[in-house]
This record gives C-alpha cells, sequence and structure tokens, in this order.
C-alpha cells in the first residue's frame, strides 16, 4: 500500500516535467492513474468481504512505536473507492473546467498529492501517521482554496481553513498522544484490543474530547462550520472533491476508525450527537437563504456532516449503518451537483439564483443529471438517497436516550433539504429564461463524472444490495468487529417511517411552495436571519486571530527583541549555569588523578591557541583580530592532525581559511574600528566568558575520567567496513550510521544560509 | 582587487581545486574527503576566483544559482532513503550495488555515495550563499 502512495507522491513531482504545451491532457491521465488505482482496490473486494484485513508494515523506529504501517479493511476500502473513483471523475472534470486558467500544473500537483494525502489517510494503522496524513490534507487544501491568490477574499478563506483544520489537527495529536499513553502504543489494532483499559482509564474523557475537536474542525461541525462555505473560493472540482469524498470526510472517518475504541459509552452517546444534532440544522436553515448556488450546496454539506457525526454518535447497530450508506449517498450526489454547478458557472457566467433559470431548454442532459442527484439529496424514491433517508429515520426512531428530540430536529433538517432542493431545480433549470450573454451549452468533458454518479446513484436506488453486500457491509463490519449481515431494500412498507418520510416529504413541498410563490418571504427570512444573527462567527474568528496577533506582538517585544548580542548572553549564561549545576551538584567534583604536559609540543601549541585567542579579544586592530583568530583555529586544527583525526583537520583548515577569506571581504565595508562598550559591559562579558570557560574546562577534565563500559567508537570502527564497507569511519558515521543527523545539520546549514542571505539582501525602497 | 599575477593563478587552480573537490568527494568513504570536505574545497576554488577578479563576474558564469544547488542537495539526500523503503530495509539503511568491472574489480555503489553527493552540493550552495550575500551579489 505504500508503493501505492509513493505513486502519488512522485507522479505529482513529473507534473511539472512535461510541459503543458507539449502535452495537453495531464489531467486525462492522472484520472487514468486514478481509474488504475480504484481498479487495484476494486479487485481487493472479495477479500475483504471475507473478512480478512490486509496490513503491511514496515519499522521505522520502532522503540518510539513510530512505524509506517497500512491496514485495508473494510472502512479504508469502503474510502479508498470513494477517494480514487471520485478522484478520477473529479480529474475528468477538472481538465475541461481549468482549461482558461495559468498555472494548471501547479493546480493539478495540489489536487493529484492531495488525493495522495487523503489515501494514506484513511489507509494508515499508525495513528501518528495518520496525523501526518491528516495535516497534509489541511495543508493541501489550504494551497487548493487559495488557487486564485490574487483575489482577497480566496485568501481570507484559505488561512481561515488552514488555521481551524491545522489547529484542530494539533490538538488531534494532543489526544492521540494522551490516549497513546495509556497503552503505550499509537497502532491502532493495538488500540482496540485495549479497548476496555482506554475506555476506563481517567484519560478517556480528555483524550475524547481533545480527539472529537480535531474532528469536528475538519468536518465542520458546528462551532467551526464557517470555514466550509469560505472554502468554495477553491476552483469548482476542488470543491466538488473536497466536499463529496474528502478532506470533511475525514472527521468522519476517525471517529468511525476510534469507534471501537472510544464509542459505547455516555460521553460518546451524547456529546456528539449534540453537535451533529445543531450542525445538521444550521446547515439546513442557513442553505435556503443562501442566493448562491454554490453557497447552497456548501451548506448542505454542512447539513449531511452533521448528520453522519450525528449517526456515529448514536452509536448503535443501526444508525451506524445508516451512516455508512450515507456516506456514500452524499459522495454521489454532492460531487454531482458540485460539478453541475460549475458547468453552469462556466457557460452562464453567473452563480446568483436569481439570475438562472431555464436551462433545462439549453442543456438537457445536465438537468436530467441535476433532476436526480437533488432527489437523491432531498431523499425522494427511487434514488440511494430515499432508502438513506429511511434508515437515518429508523436510526433515529430507535436511537436510545434522546431519541425523541434527534427525531424531530432530523425531520426539521430533512424538511428543509426537500425545499433546498426542489427550489434548487426550479429557479435554476425551469422557469424564465435568464440573462445570458451566450446561449448556454453542454459541450466537453464537463457532464462525464456528474452523469455517471447520477446514474450510480439511481442504480444502487434501485439494487442497493449491491452495494451493500460488497462494500457497506465490510465496512460496518471492521466497526462492529463482527460479522454482520445487511439486506437493503427501497420499500420498506407501510410503518412509522414510512409515514414520517411522507409527512416530510409533503411539509418540504409546501414551504418550497410558499418560498416560490412568494418571494418576499425569502427575502423577509433573510432579513430576519440578519437581524437575529448579528453574531457571525466568521467575524468572531477574524476578531480572535487580530487580538491574538496583537498579544503575540507585544510578547515578542519582550522576548524577541531582536538585539543578537542579547540572545547569545541569554544562551550562554543559561547554558554555563545549568552545566555548573550537573556537573558541581548533581554528579560531586573530583580532580583527575595526574594530569602532565607531554608531548610538549602540543602543550606549546595549545599556549599558541591561548595567547592568540586573548590577543584576538584584546586587539585594537581588526586585521590582527582576524589573523589571531586564524591561528587559533590552524592551531587547532594541527591538534586534530596529531590525534590523527584527519577528517576534522581538513574541515577546519579549509573552514578556517573560508572564514579569512569571508572576513576580508567584509572587512572592506566596515566603519572604522571604535571602541562602543563601557568599563562596565566589558568586566561583565570578561565575568560570563571565563565562567562559561572553566565550565567547559572541567566538562572536558570529568570526560576523561567517565569510563564506560562498551564505548560506542568499538562498534563504529568494528562495523565500519563489514556493515557499511567503508574503511573512513569518520565519513561512514556521517552518511551512514548517523545519517539521520547529517540531514538535521546540512538542513540547519541552509537554514543559517537563507537567513544571511535574507538579512543581507539590498533592502528596496 | 586587480593582481594579474593572482588572477592567471586563479584561473588555473580553480580548474583543479574542483577536481581535488570532486575526488575528495569520491574517495571519502575509504580514505579522508568526503562530501563535505569535498563541498567546501569545491566552494573555496570558485570564492579564490571570486576574490582575484570579482563577485559579480563569478555570479555571471555561474548558470546554476546556489538556492538551486541547495536544492538539489537536499532533494539528493531523501532520494538517497527512497532504495531503503523500496527495499523494505529500515529507513535509511544503506543499499549496496555491486558491479563487477573486467580489469579494476568490484565496484560498490551505495545510498551513501548518494547521501554524500547530496552533502556535497548542499554545501557549496550554502557557501556560495554566504559569499554572494556578503558581495551582495544577487
Amino acid at each position: 500500500m505504500l508503493n501505492i502512495l509513493l505513486i502519488y507522491f512522485f507522479l505529482s513531482l513529473l507534473i511539472f516535467a512535461v510541459p503543458s504545451k507539449v502535452f495537453k491532457y495531464k489531467a486525462i491521465v492522472l484520472a487514468l492513474v486514478q481509474l488504475v488505482i480504484f481498479v487495484y482496490f476494486f479487485t481487493k473486494i472479495p477479500i475483504i468481504t471475507d473478512g480478512e484485513t490486509l496490513i503491511s508494515k514496515i519499522s521505522w523506529i520502532p522503540e518510539l512505536g513510530l512505524n509506517l504501517s497500512f491496514v485495508l479493511n473494510g472502512l479504508s476500502l469502503a474510502f479508498a473507492l470513494l477517494i480514487t473513483g471520485i478522484g478520477s471523475l473529479v480529474f475528468i472534470y477538472a481538465h475541461a473546467y481549468m482549461k482558461s486558467y495559468a498555472n494548471t500544473d501547479r493546480f493539478f500537483f495540489f489536487l493529484f498529492l492531495f488525493s495522495g494525502a487523503m489515501l494514506g489517510l484513511v489507509l494508515s494503522e499508525n495513528l501518528i501517521q495518520l496525523f501526518i496524513f491528516w495535516e497534509l490534507t489541511s495543508f493541501l487544501s489550504f494551497l487548493l482554496i487559495a488557487f486564485f491568490h490574487e483575489k482577497e477574499s480566496a485568501r481570507n478563506a484559505a488561512f481561515q481553513s488552514l488555521f481551524i483544520t491545522g489547529f484542530g489537527g494539533l490538538i488531534l495529536l494532543t489526544g492521540i498522544i494522551l490516549i497513546g499513553g495509556v497503552v503505550q502504543s499509537y497502532s491502532l489494532t493495538e488500540w482496540i484490543n485495549n479497548a476496555d483499559e482506554i475506555r476506563s482509564s481517567a484519560f478517556y474523557l480528555p483524550g475524547l474530547i481533545l480527539i472529537l475537536i480535531g474532528a469536528f474542525t475538519k468536518s465542520a461541525q458546528f462551532p467551526f462550520h464557517f470555514w466550509l462555505p469560505g472554502a468554495m473560493q477553491a476552483p469548482t472540482p476542488v470543491s466538488s472533491y473536497l466536499h463529496s469524498a474528502t478532506m470533511v470526510k475525514a472527521g468522519f472517518f476517525l471517529l468511525a476508525s476510534l469507534n471501537p475504541v472510544l464509542g459505547g459509552t455516555v460521553e460518546w452517546t451524547y456529546i456528539i450527537p449534540l453537535f451533529g444534532v445543531i450542525t445538521m440544522l444550521v446547515g439546513a436553515y442557513f442553505a435556503i437563504t443562501q442566493t448562491d448556488i454554490k453557497a447552497i450546496l456548501a451548506y448542505t454539506t454542512i447539513t449531511a456532516l452533521g448528520i453522519l457525526i450525528l449517526l456515529i454518535g448514536v452509536d448503535t447497530k443501526l444508525s451506524i449503518k445508516a451512516a455508512i450508506l450515507f456516506l456514500f449517498i452524499h459522495a454521489f450526489y454532492k460531487a454531482t451537483l458540485f460539478m453541475v454547478a460549475g458547468l453552469i458557472n462556466k457557460k452562464t457566467g453567473t452563480r446568483e439564483l436569481s439570475k438562472l433559470g431555464g436551462l433545462a431548454h439549453y442543456m438537457p442532459i445536465t438537468f436530467v443529471v441535476a433532476l436526480l442527484a437533488l432527489f437523491s439529496m432531498a431523499g425522494l424514491p427511487p434514488m440511494l438517497g430515499f432508502l438513506g433517508k429511511e434508515l437515518v429515520y429508523e436510526a433515529n426512531v430507535q436511537s436510545p436516550g434522546i431519541a425523541s428530540l434527534i427525531l424531530i430536529l432530523g425531520v426539521a433538517a430533512n424538511v428543509l433539504m426537500i425545499a433546498v432542493s426542489l427550489f434548487f431545480l426550479k429557479k435554476v433549470f425551469l422557469g424564465k429564461k435568464g440573462n445570458y450573454s451566450k446561449n448556454p451549452n453542454e459541450k466537453g468533458l464537463f457532464i462525464v463524472g456528474p452523469a455517471l454518479l447520477a446514474t450510480l446513484s439511481l442504480f444502487f436506488g434501485l439494487f442497493p444490495n449491491i452495494l451493500g453486500n460488497s462494500i457497506i457491509e465490510p465496512a460496518i463490519q471492521s466497526i462492529f468487529l463482527e460479522t454482520y449481515h445487511i439486506k437493503l431494500k427501497l420499500w420498506h412498507g407501510f410503518n412509522k417511517v414510512f409515514y414520517l418520510s411522507l409527512f416530510t416529504v409533503a411539509l418540504g413541498t409546501l414551504l418550497f411552495y410558499l418560498i416560490d410563490k412568494y418571494p418576499k418571504l425569502l427575502e423577509n427570512w433573510r432579513k430576519i436571519n440578519n437581524k437575529i444573527f448579528t453574531i457571525k462567527f466568521v467575524d468572531v474568528f477574524s476578531n480572535v486571530m487580530d487580538n491574538f496577533i496583537v498579544f503575540s506582538k507585544r510578547n515578542n517585544r519582550v522576548i524577541q527583541h531582536g538585539y543578537h548580542r542579547y540572545y547569545l548572553l541569554t544562551i550562554i549564561v543559561v547554558t554555563a549555569l545549568l552545566l555548573w549545576f550537573q556537573v558541581f551538584v548533581t554528579r560531586g567534583w573530583e580532580l583527575p588523578a595526574k594530569l602532565s604536559f607531554n608531548p610538549f609540543y602540543i602543550s606549546g601549541l595549545i599556549g599558541i591557541i591561548m595567547v592568540s585567542a586573548i590577543f584576538s579579544a584584546i586587539s585594537k586592530s581588526r586585521i590582527a583580530t582576524i589573523i589571531a583568530m586564524g591561528v587559533a583555529g590552524y592551531g587547532i586544527s594541527l591538534i586534530f592532525l596529531y590525534y590523527s583525526a584527519i577528517d576534522l583537520a581538513i574541515t577546519q583548515i579549509i573552514v578556517e581559511t573560508l572564514t579569512v577569506v569571508m572576513f576580508v571581504i567584509v572587512l572592506q565595508k566596515l566603519p572604522r574600528f571604535a571602541k562602543l562598550s563601557s568599563k562596565a559591559t566589558k568586566i561583565r562579558d570578561l565575568a560570563i566568558a571565563l565562567v562559561f570557560g572553566s565550565v567547559m574546562t572541567v566538562l572536558a577534565l570529568k570526560a576523561i575520567r567517565l569510563e564506560l563500559n562498551y564505548p560506542i567508537s568499538d562498534f563504529f570502527v568494528e562495523n565500519s567496513y563489514l556493515k557499511a564497507y567503508g574503511k573512513n569511519v569518520v565519513n561512514v558515521i556521517l552518511v551512514d550510521f548517523r545519517a539521520l543527523d547529517t540531514l538535521g545539520e546540512i538542513t540547519v546549514l541552509t537554514i543559517a544560509a537563507l537567513g544571511v542571505f535574507v538579512l543581507l539582501k539590498k533592502k528596496k525602497v | 582587487m586587480n593582481s594579474i599575477i593572482l588572477q592567471i593563478a586563479a584561473r588555473h587552480i580553480k580548474a583543479l581545486l574542483v577536481l581535488f573537490a570532486i575526488i575528495a568527494l569520491l574517495r571519502g568513504h575509504n580514505y579522508p574527503g568526503g562530501g563535505f570536505i569535498g563541498g567546501l574545497l569545491a566552494a573555496l576554488s570558485v570564492i579564490y576566483y571570486g576574490f582575484a577578479f570579482n563577485a559579480k563576474q563569478v555570479r555571471d558564469k555561474l548558470k546554476i544559482s546556489p538556492t538551486t544547488y541547495i536544492a538539489l542537495g537536499l532533494s539528493l539526500v531523501v532520494l538517497s532513503f527512497v532504495p531503503s523503503i523500496l527495499n523494505q530495509l529500515e529507513l535509511m539503511q544503506g543499499v549496496w550495488l555491486k558491479v563487477q568491472i573486467p580489469i579494476l574489480g568490484e565496484l560498490k555503489l551505495g545510498t551513501p555515495l548518494l547521501f554524500d553527493i547530496g552533502v556535497f552540493l548542499t554545501v557549496i550552495g550554502v557557501t556560495f550563499l554566504f559569499f554572494f550575500s556578503l558581495t551582495k551579489v544577487e
């Protein structure tokens, strides 16, 4: 499974290697790649339905519980199919959609990498690894939302989503570490095996709350829901992908896969449904008063996410079954509708409901496709959505605890959804023709994806068990951890749920009729909304951010004062004091047995180094200082040479040479030498230098007396040639045994160089 | 600086130093040398040249920018970890390819060499960036 992810990461780099002018069908190729991966996962269905789980694990730092481990069970398979399947259609759509824009390479790079990150997330078995992919999707969606970065609104929306989901991700990490501490593992399998221990530990509730905040921010639950409508600033292919199969579903995925670990408690069944219900209502309520077709869809996504989270929180077998089914229903219709909305926007030049109308005549195929998808959204037969709504109702009817309240609110949300769907259909496709500059058409590859998905919605509505037995059943089983058979059917007979459905449809149609007949009603509704909901979450958020920036600026003025000398002073004094404490108080002080001055030339060399060091500090000429420092440096490299550390010696000599050259270059540009330090400063600096120097001396003396049983150097010497095929032990340590350290060092070097570059860059006025 | 002796010397020494740097890089695994030393030497050769003429001229001749060197170097370093992943070894574990060359004997090519070349390029880029920043050449 790692190989699949590597395909994503390497292919995304290749996007830039082929110039767009030469090859125009990159998106199609990427769609095909996604399709191939989709087929790969598709072929795994029989294995998974047999109840097997595929695990592949690569140890990285097993001592810390950090491994690359991937798992393919029913749940992750369901998500993987959605991600790659819809991903493939999104790329076909994007091929047509992005034609007229610049920087498409960058766009496809982000989008393809995003698919990979999302796939990595759902396949992760290690939770730290899951967190990494989690943050990667946040970051990439930030880049995707900000794709039209010349628009301020896009930049703001992107920042908002990054702050909220990134912040949620960090909180999630805290939660994972907290729970991971209980069972000393970050492996999901381990967590599931020790679920009882986790649930009874004192860290359960804090851990659960932290993880929930992570999931809620990602899945746009109230009160974090406001980033999602903002995210529609992204190009439409991105919106349709984010809303249907990826990103916002990650929170749901996390809760579904952690359900066997954290679920089944009172906390779980009360906290989660509460937020789910509020989110569901908030989304549906605001969807109906929107005027932008993309905004309507964005708010209905919030409703759907609320329903999903609610169902996972209710935590009965029926509710989880309904949740998984609803996941598919929503992915199908939402991807379709966003793609349709983008198509309409492209061809008519507007997304405003008031300017649209009569499109059924010009875009007949689109009309049919949208009709199917909207029926599925409204939960009308014979679509898959109808089946889903019935199941959701059934789950709510039978849910324990606060069932009646959930049921009433659920019906209310569905009434609104039906009204929204019908209203959308009427306003966009029927009625008077809107005022378009040219006649809209449906040429291009736009309609391929939506048509396929809408057909699937219908097909699975008629034959639900094909989907149910192959994908939904294994997904449910991997949550229940036991075999569980489901049987889906469109017609449930005349029962309580059916009457409830009928009641919802009637009420929804009535509402639609009212707002359609009396446009004033909706307008007043909007006005009232603006009056009641004076607090906008978006504003609150930006207020908080502004205040936070002011606060940290104030802090920084004290901590980050910008005086290099005081930074150095702080670092040196603190280090010296801590070392003194360690050496004298903790370890106790004893003199080494004997010290000798042999051989005399090394002692002499050290004498020279000391003299030149002192000279460089007190000299009044810059050139003399540089030369004296050079003497000290070369002296040290001679000492290295004497003790046969030849690599060190060479490096030291070259570095000294380079330093002198650099100094000479700078020297010409410096002002005249002047004494600026007062006597008191000099004495203070001398004292600090003496303290630090003596600490280092004492440390060196102590190091001689340290007797370790197995010096690490022996290991290096023994294994250098046998295992790493190198005779130069120093080099083998650098490039092989301690390659990670070297990687860190050269990264630090790079950062330092970039720092110098920025500091010395000519200021443009 | 306008010393003809220095300029002519720099012109010839430059090539020698670069060659020497590459040798230092390649022999590094068995004898003193390696990417870090090699990189410093290579950078030194160019800086020496810039010292004799001026930094602007060097920058104009240099086709690849310092930051590109750094980017290339760091990418190579990261790339050298990939074979270990693909071979299901521990991350960063060396992977070796042994090639038989008729007369010279066995040649061992390994990911540590790739790593070292990455270090080499990064060090060159970093030193260049220091040099050009200090001499204010963009």
